[in-house]
C-alpha cells in the first residue's frame, strides 16, 4: 500500500476559487479552506452560515432532527406537524434498514409510513394546534402506538404553535402513549446539524431512562452514532454477537423506543458519527456515570481497533481472548479482499465530503486500499470534529448556536453510578484509552491535503479539474453532477443502494464496490469514436458561461 | 409485510395525513424553471426545502438537477429575507452566471411576508442584476395546492416574467404541455414537427433533466425554452394547455396580458385524448393532419386490439396528480378496463366530478377522492376492501403492491427506483403503445409467475 505523501500544494487552485467571489464572500470562505500543515495548529472554520446561493450541500435542521436521529426508530410514529413537503421528503430517502422480525410479524415498525399534519392555509392564519391534537388522536386510534413524535416545520415555528404544549396535554390524554415534541424548525441553525442536538436534547429528556430493566449479557454497550445505513448496524450486530456483548440500543439504526429507553443501563456508550449524537453521550455521562470513547468501525484495521479498546475497557481476559479469536478469524479474509482489489485501487486518488464523520471515517477504508484522499471536508461539522475536541474551550457560541437549548444535566440522585473509579479510568487512559476524546479529520490528513467546509459547486467543480480524482465521494445531489463530468461519485449517505460497508464484511463490500467503480468500462467510452481523442474526458468538466 | 399497520377498516381522518398522494409547492416550481434554457432556479426559504427538492428531482431524473437557495437562519426568519435573497441574486450571477434566475417561495418565506417583486426591484435598483439578465419568480406557499400548483405558478410566472406583445401576430401556437417528462415534450414536439405545426412551447425539460453524459458538466444543458422564444409567445395566435391544473393558468395568463386565446386539454395520454390534442393543434395551427398519424393511431388501436383479452374487465387502482389521471383513466376505460380506485392529494373540486362523469356508463362503481386526507393510506385500505388487478402510482405504490400482490406499474412523479419514463414518452399514440406494453406486462408477468405449471402458455 502506499504511504502516506506529501501532496502538490493545492494553494493556487484555492486562490483561482476564491477569486471567482465576490471580495467579502472569497474572505468569508477562505477560513473554511485549509491546506493542511501538520506541523501548526490550524482553525478550520465550520458550523457557519451558508452564503446564500453559492449552492451548498447543505439540508436543515429538520431534516438533521426527524431524518437523522429518530427516522430509523421502527416503534414510534414520527408525525411531522407542518405543510406536506417536508414530511414525504424524509419518508423512506435515508435506507436505514430495520429489522422488526425480531418481534414476530406483527412487531411494531411505523418506517415505511410518512405522517404529517399537511398544514394549509387556514392553519397558518389561525394556528395549527387544534389539528396537530386532531391528528395525535388519530394516530393513537389507528396504530396504538407506544411513542408519537412531534415534528416542527418552519411555519409552525412562526405562527406560534406550543407542538410540546400539545404533546404533555395528548400525552396526558392518551394515557399509555409517550408524546413529545421538538422544535426543530428548518430555519434553526445553520445545517442539519442543530437537528442533530435537538433530537438528542428531546431524546434525553422524554426517553433515555424510563426503563430501569436491568440488562441480560454480562458486557452490556450502547452504540451511539450509527445509522444502519444499508444494514451495517446489522453487521455490527453480527461481530458484537460473536464477541460475546450485549447491544442494549443503537443511536439510531435498527433502533426501538425501547431500546433508548433502556440505554442508560449500559456499562458503556461507543461514539461512531460524533457529531451527530456525542451531545447524548455527554449527557449520559453526567446524569449516569456512564464513560464513553470515539470507536470507528468504517475499515478493517479501524474495527479491530475498536473492538480491542472495549476489550480493554473490561480488562476482562475472557472477552479480550475472544475478541482476539473474532479478529482473528475474520481479518484475513477482509485483507485478502483488500489486496485483491490493489491492482486496481493502488495509487488512486478520492476526495469526499460528505456529513460530520463520514468523510473522516471513509479514509480508513480507502486506506486500506492504498487510495489516498487528496482532499474533504463535512456538511454540517463543527470545528471540533476537524481538530479535535481540545478546540471546545475555544469555540465562540454565535447567534445561531445560543438559539439551540443546551440542556442543564446533574447526576441522577438514585441512578447516578460511575461504572469506573477515576482511578480506573486514569489508568485506562494510560494505557492508551482516550475516554470522552475525539481527535477530529485534520490529524489524519496528508500535509498539503486540502479541508474544506460546506464545500460549494463552484469550489467542486474547481477541485475535481484540478485533482482529477478517480472516485469523489458526496451525496445525491452531487451524484450526477460529478458523473457528468466523467468521474464515478460514490454516495456515501445511501451507499448508492449498496452495502453494508462497516465492520468486517462491510469492508469487503466497500472493496469491491471501489473496484467496480474504478475499473467501469463505460467511463472509457464517453466520447463519440469519431470525435477527437486528444482530450481526456475526465477533465475537461467546465462551465457552460 | 411492510404495511402491517394499516388496518381493513377504514375511520374518518380530519388531522393526520397519511402516506401522502402529494408534496409541496415549491418543487414543481423547481422543475418548471428548470424548463427555461439558462435558468438557475432558487428557492427563497431555509436550506432544506432546496436540498430536499433538488433531492427529489435528482433521484427520479438520475440527473444533475441545480438551484440556489436563501439559506434562511433565525435571524432572516425574524427580520424577513431581503438581505438573504439579494445577496444570493449577487452571487449566483456572479459565479454561475445563469440567463435567468427563477425564484420561488417557500411556506417560511410566505409566512413571514417577503415580498419577492420588492426585492427583485431593489436588486435591480441596486445593479444587481447584470445586464441583459433576467430574474422572474412566483409565489408557492406550501401550504396551499400541491406540488402541481407549484409547477403551474412557476408556469404562470414564466408568462409574468418574460413574455411579450409586440402587436405583430405571430403565425405559432403556444403549447404548455403541463408536468409531463422531459421524454413526453420531446414527443410533443416531434408531434408538433410532423404536422408542420409551428409551435412555442414551455417548460421543456428535455434536454436539461436527461442531458447526455458527454464527460462534461454543463450547468445549463442545450436544453430548455429560450428566453426569446418565451417572449415571442405573447404574439401567439393561440395557446394549447394541456391539463387544467398544471397549464390552465399560465394559458389565462396569456389571455388576460396579450389576448393570446386559449384552450384547455388533457394531457394527451392515451387514445382519445389524443385524437383531441392532434385535432386541437391542427386547427389552431391551421394545418391537415398528416397521414402518418393515421399509421400511429393505427399501431396503437391495434396493439389495444390484439390483447384486449389480458386488459379487459381488469380493476385498476391509481393515484397521482389529476392531469395525469384524468386522461389515464379515460385510457383504462377506452381499454375496457375497470378503474375501481382514484385517488389525489391535490385538489381542486372539479375532479372527482370529472372522473364520475367519464365512469359514469363502465365503471359506475368507482371510488374517487381527491384532496386533504386522499392519502395512499385510505387508497391501500379501499384496496383491501375491494382488491384491484393492477396498481398505477409513483414509485411508492411497491410498497402497497408488495403487500397486496398486485402487479404494480410506475406512472407519475416521482419514479425513484426505474428509469424509463425520462426517455420513453407516455403521451401521443406511441406513449400509448408504451403504456400498454408495461400494463401488459406487469399483468402477463404476473400470470406467468403465479400459474401452475400445467397453465403455463408459451403463446399469449
Amino acid at each position: 500500500m502506499s504511504e502516506k505523501r506529501k501532496l502538490p500544494d493545492p494553494s493556487i487552485v484555492k486562490e483561482e476559487i476564491l477569486a471567482k467571489y465576490p471580495p467579502k464572500i472569497a474572505r468569508k470562505r477562505a477560513k473554511s479552506m485549509v491546506v493542511v500543515d501538520q506541523t501548526v495548529d490550524q482553525e478550520i472554520q465550520s458550523n457557519v452560515r451558508t452564503i446564500p446561493g453559492i449552492i451548498t450541500q447543505r439540508g436543515c435542521c429538520y431534516a438533521g432532527c426527524k431524518g437523522v436521529v429518530l427516522g430509523p426508530t421502527r416503534d414510534i410514529v414520527n408525525l411531522v406537524h407542518g405543510p406536506i413537503g417536508c414530511s414525504f421528503y424524509a419518508w423512506l430517502t435515508r435506507r436505514n434498514q430495520t429489522d422488526a422480525g425480531e418481534e414476530g410479524p406483527d412487531g411494531e415498525n411505523f418506517i415505511n409510513y410518512c405522517f404529517s399534519t399537511d398544514m394549509q392555509d387556514e392553519n397558518i392564519v389561525f394556528g395549527g394546534e387544534k389539528k396537530l391534537k386532531q391528528a395525535i388522536q388519530e394516530i393513537y386510534e389507528i396504530f396504538k402506538p407506544k411513542a408519537i413524535g412531534v415534528f416542527s416545520t418552519c411555519p409552525v415555528g412562526l405562527i406560534g404553535d406550543d407542538v410540546h404544549a400539545v404533546s404533555r396535554e395528548m400525552k396526558e390524554k392518551l394515557g399509555d402513549c409517550n408524546v413529545f415534541g421538538f422544535s426543530c424548525e428548518g430555519y434553526k441553525g445553520v445545517s442539519q446539524s442543530a437537528g442533530h442536538h435537538i433530537a438528542n436534547n428531546a431524546l434525553f429528556k422524554h426517553v433515555i431512562g424510563n426503563d430501569d430493566t436491568a440488562p441480560k449479557g454480562k458486557y452490556n454497550i450502547n452504540l451511539l452514532g450509527e445509522y444502519n445505513i444499508g444494514g451495517d448496524a446489522f453487521e455490527l450486530d453480527r461481530i458484537f454477537d460473536l464477541c460475546g456483548i450485549n447491544l442494549i440500543s443503537t443511536f439510531s439504526g435498527n433502533s426501538t423506543v425501547s431500546g433508548f429507553e433502556r440505554s442508560h443501563t449500559a456499562d458503556l456508550n461507543l461514539v461512531m458519527c460524533h457529531r451527530s449524537i456525542n451531545y447524548v453521550a455527554e449527557m449520559m455521562e453526567t446524569k449516569y456515570g456512564i464513560p464513553w470513547f470515539k470507536v470507528n468501525f468504517i475499515g478493517a484495521e479501524a474495527t479491530a481497533k475498536s473492538l480491542r479498546r472495549l476489550g480493554e475497557y473490561y480488562g476482562d481476559a475472557d472477552l479480550i481472548a475472544r475478541i482476539e479469536e473474532v479478529i482473528a478469524a475474520e481479518l484475513p479474509g477482509v485483507k485478502a479482499a483488500a489486496k485483491a482489489v490493489l491492482p486496481t485501487t493502488d495509487g488512486k486518488l478520492a476526495m469526499m465530503f460528505v456529513g460530520g464523520s463520514r468523510a473522516h471515517h471513509y479514509q480508513e477504508l480507502f486506506a486500506e486500499m492504498g487510495m489516498t484522499t487528496v482532499s474533504a471536508g463535512y456538511e454540517f461539522a463543527h470545528r471540533d470534529d476537524y481538530e479535535g475536541r481540545k478546540v471546545l474551550p475555544s469555540i465562540k457560541v454565535d447567534a445561531d448556536s445560543r438559539n439551540i437549548e443546551e440542556l442543564k444535566i446533574e447526576p441522577d440522585e438514585t441512578r447516578y453510578n460511575p461504572r469506573k473509579t477515576e482511578e480506573e479510568l486514569a489508568e485506562l487512559e494510560k494505557n492508551g484509552l482516550e475516554f470522552s476524546e475525539y481527535k477530529g479529520m485534520y490529524t489524519e490528513m496528508a500535509d498539503q491535503s486540502l479541508i474544506v467546509d460546506d464545500i460549494s459547486h463552484w469550489e467542486s467543480d474547481k477541485l475535481i479539474e484540478y485533482y482529477k480524482p478517480d472516485i469523489f465521494c458526496a451525496g445525491i445531489k452531487e451524484k450526477y453532477v460529478v458523473q457528468k463530468m466523467g468521474i464515478p461519485l460514490k454516495q456515501l449517505h445511501s451507499y448508492d443502494y449498496g452495502g453494508p460497508y462497516a465492520g468486517f464484511e462491510g469492508a469487503k463490500n466497500f472493496y469491491t464496490d471501489i473496484e467496480r467503480m474504478l475499473s467501469t468500462t463505460i467511463w472509457k467510452k464517453l466520447k463519440a469514436p469519431w470525435l477527437s481523442k486528444e482530450t481526456d474526458p475526465c477533465i475537461c468538466a467546465e462551465f457552460v458561461a | 409485510m411492510l404495511l402491517r399497520h394499516t388496518p381493513k377498516e377504514i375511520t374518518e381522518r380530519k388531522g393526520v395525513t397519511i402516506n401522502p398522494a402529494k408534496t409541496c409547492q415549491p418543487v414543481g416550481a423547481m422543475y418548471a424553471a428548470l424548463g427555461v434554457h439558462g435558468c438557475l432556479p432558487h428557492s427563497h426559504g431555509s436550506q432544506g426545502c432546496c436540498s430536499y427538492h433538488r433531492s427529489v428531482l435528482t433521484r427520479h431524473y438520475k440527473d444533475p438537477i441545480m438551484a440556489g437557495t436563501s439559506s434562511f437562519t433565525e435571524g432572516s426568519s425574524v427580520f424577513g429575507g431581503q438581505a438573504n435573497l439579494l445577496a444570493a441574486l449577487t452571487n449566483m450571477f456572479t459565479i454561475y452566471n445563469p440567463d435567468l434566475v427563477a425564484v420561488h417561495t417557500t411556506c417560511l418565506s410566505e409566512t413571514i411576508g417577503d415580498d419577492i417583486p420588492q426585492i427583485v426591484h431593489k436588486a435591480t435598483e441596486d445593479g444587481k442584476i447584470p445586464e441583459g439578465k433576467h430574474v422572474i419568480h412566483c409565489n408557492t406557499p406550501s401550504y396551499v395546492g400541491s406540488h402541481v400548483t407549484g409547477f403551474s405558478n412557476m408556469c404562470t410566472g414564466i408568462v409574468k416574467g418574460l413574455a411579450k406583445h409586440t402587436g405583430n401576430a405571430i403565425d405559432q401556437v403556444n403549447i404548455l404541455p403541463g408536468w409531463v417528462e422531459p421524454s413526453d415534450m420531446r414527443e410533443i414536439k416531434r408531434i408538433a414537427k410532423e404536422m408542420e405545426a409551428k409551435i412555442v412551447m414551455y417548460p421543456d425539460t428535455s434536454d436539461v433533466v436527461d442531458a447526455p453524459q458527454t464527460g462534461e458538466f454543463k450547468m445549463y444543458p442545450a436544453g430548455g425554452t429560450t428566453v426569446e422564444a418565451i417572449a415571442s409567445s405573447g404574439d401567439s395566435i393561440k395557446t394549447l394547455a394541456c391539463g387544467s391544473w398544471a397549464s390552465e393558468d399560465a394559458a389565462k395568463q396569456l389571455d388576460s396580458s396579450f389576448k393570446v386565446p386559449y384552450e384547455v386539454l388533457d394531457i394527451p395520454v392515451g387514445l382519445s385524448a389524443t385524437d383531441r390534442f392532434i385535432e386541437a393543434l391542427a386547427n389552431a395551427a391551421k394545418v391537415p393532419v398528416p397521414d402518418s398519424f393515421i399509421a400511429e393511431r393505427g399501431r396503437l388501436v391495434d396493439v389495444i386490439a390484439d390483447m384486449t383479452q389480458y386488459l379487459h374487465g381488469k380493476k385498476v387502482a391509481i393515484f397521482g396528480d389529476p392531469d395525469q389521471l384524468i386522461p389515464m383513466v379515460e385510457f383504462l376505460l377506452d381499454l375496457d378496463m375497470i378503474p375501481t380506485h382514484v385517488i389525489s392529494g391535490t385538489p381542486g373540486k372539479k375532479f372527482t366530478a370529472k372522473i364520475k362523469e367519464l365512469c359514469a356508463e363502465k365503471a359506475p362503481n368507482v371510488q374517487v377522492q381527491n384532496g386533504a386526507q386522499s392519502d395512499m393510506f385510505l387508497l391501500h385500505q379501499w384496496i383491501k376492501n375491494e382488491p384491484v388487478d393492477l396498481l398505477l402510482g409513483n414509485t411508492y405504490g411497491k410498497y402497497i403492491a408488495r403487500d397486496e400482490e398486485i402487479p404494480f406499474v410506475r406512472y407519475g412523479f416521482p419514479i425513484l427506483d426505474r428509469i424509463g419514463h425520462s426517455y420513453f414518452s407516455t403521451v401521443g399514440y406511441t406513449g400509448g403503445i408504451r403504456l400498454l406494453e408495461m400494463m401488459l406486462g406487469a399483468i402477463m408477468d404476473r400470470q406467468e409467475r403465479e400459474c401452475s405449471d400445467i397453465k403455463m402458455e408459451l403463446v399469449m
